[in-house]
């Protein structure tokens, strides 16, 4: 067959003719792929709220908080025992200061508002060293390094340059700093939905 | 033509990254480790194959003023439906490539071959054409990928190396590997890395020649 000439008729049939079937079978492939999408993502949070907390039973209803001068809101998972108590709370956290800009991370906290676990969910710091996050605040043997088992209330949440109990990841402290702004922004947050119920209330009060 | 040529010239001949030097946003961008210059390497080969399928398919159909746009669409439908499949089942591999999945819209290779080659031959020398550049285009990222992170993590296919062997002679063992040379998982390693690797393979060509 030979070549279609370029007249204007053939041209817009042909444009529109591929267009159509472009999207036609784009429209079919997110149909099949839509509900696995939603899944992965799904698997990968509950993943996620898992390997922070201690043992749950199920959890509760997620809720969303904005913390004061707080660039976005946070999302609180509840974790609850078989009697419905809640015995933990997971909470997604983020920071903005991050060697790359935005990070975001899954802290636990047990009822005393101590770190059971963390997880880094997105980051863009540099591999090798802002990187070692993940893995860095998580060595239980060193008892400077690790956040697990530690209570913001009571230890110094900042890295020890900036006189803190943490010693940031070596040659990385600006990723450091933003984990463990992180971190305290979670924390803090928390703190105010559970201990602070009458300050978090007069709050309400001062903007009225 | 002589199909078996047509294939193989993909890898050495007319290989798009070490000879053509095409596609090189990719190349530098992706090849931290092995299985991520792998995995860009098999969704470009993927996007390459079925586009100069359809190409080839409906190229005499296609006015030769409009070419560029229907092509760009064909493309642009493979590339979404390579970035949908990869979110919903290799979901890790998807978050490692981000940004680059959808760049292979405008990855001159693709486009390149779509005009050059599928658009003047029959189905079945662009359908080989297309795997052969791009498993070329895909073993030369995995090369890449491989060298710079045993260098950089000394690992590879995120094996650990040398935490691997100390295991092989004594299981026990609570030996820690440290970190590889940092500068070859970050951008300017990759330069110097494909750099060395282009001079390898010229010298190896002169000789044959």
């Amino acid at each position: 067959m030979a070549k279609l000439e370029s007249s204007f008729k053939n041209m817009l049939i042909a444009l529109f003719g591929v267009t159509f079937v472009a999207s036609a079978s784009l429209g079919l492939v997110n149909d099949i792929t839509k509900a696995p999408i939603a899944e992965a993502e799904k698997a990968k949070k509950t993943n996620a709220i898992a390997a922070v907390l201690p043992e749950f039973n199920h959890l509760g209803e997620t809720e969303k908080m904005l913390p004061d001068n707080a660039k976005d809101s946070l999302e609180i998972y509840p974790a609850l025992n078989d009697q419905g108590e809640v015995i933990a709370n997971a909470v997604k956290t983020y920071s903005y200061n991050g060697f790359n800009g935005y990070i975001e991370v899954m802290v636990g906290f047990n009822h005393d508002g101590i770190i059971t676990g963390y997880r880094v969910l997105k980051h863009e710091e540099t591999p090798g060293l802002g990187s070692k996050m993940k893995t860095w605040f998580n060595d239980i043997s060193k008892e400077n390094q690790t956040i697990l088992e530690k209570n913001p209330e009571k230890v110094n949440l900042t890295v020890s340059k900036d006189g803190g109990d943490i010693d940031g990841i070596t040659a990385a402290t600006i990723s450091s700093r933003a984990f463990l702004e992180s971190v305290n922004l979670a924390y803090n947050s928390l703190h105010d939905i559970y201990d602070g119920v009458t300050s978090a209330t007069s709050k309400k009060g001062d903007k009225q | 033509m002589n199909q078996w040529k047509n294939f193989s010239k993909g890898f050495i001949k007319e290989n798009p990254v070490f000879i053509l030097l095409l596609g090189m946003c990719p190349t530098l961008g992706t090849t931290g480790s092995a299985i991520n210059g792998l995995g860009m390497g098999l969704a470009t080969t993927f996007v390459l194959v079925m586009s100069n399928l359809v190409i080839s398919l409906i190229k005499n159909l296609i006015p030769d003023k409009v070419r560029i746009p229907a092509f760009i669409v064909v493309i642009a439908t493979f590339v979404t439906i390579v970035q949908m499949v990869m979110q919903a089942f290799v979901p890790a591999l998807y978050e490692s490539l981000g940004l680059f999945i959808p760049l292979i819209v405008v990855n001159c290779i693709v486009l390149g071959r779509a005009e050059a080659f599928a658009s003047k031959n029959t189905v079945l020398s662009s359908v080989v054409d297309g795997l052969g550049i791009g498993l070329g285009f895909a073993f030369a990222l995995t090369l890449l990928g491989s060298v710079r992170e045993i260098l950089g993590s000394i690992s590879i296919f995120n094996w650990k190396i040398a935490e691997g062997f100390a295991k092989l002679f004594n299981p026990e063992t609570t030996f820690a590997q440290g970190d590889g040379m940092l500068v070859f998982i970050l951008a300017p390693g990759a330069f110097i890395a494909l750099g060395f690797l282009i001079a390898i393979i010229n010298r190896l060509n002169k000789t044959k020649a």
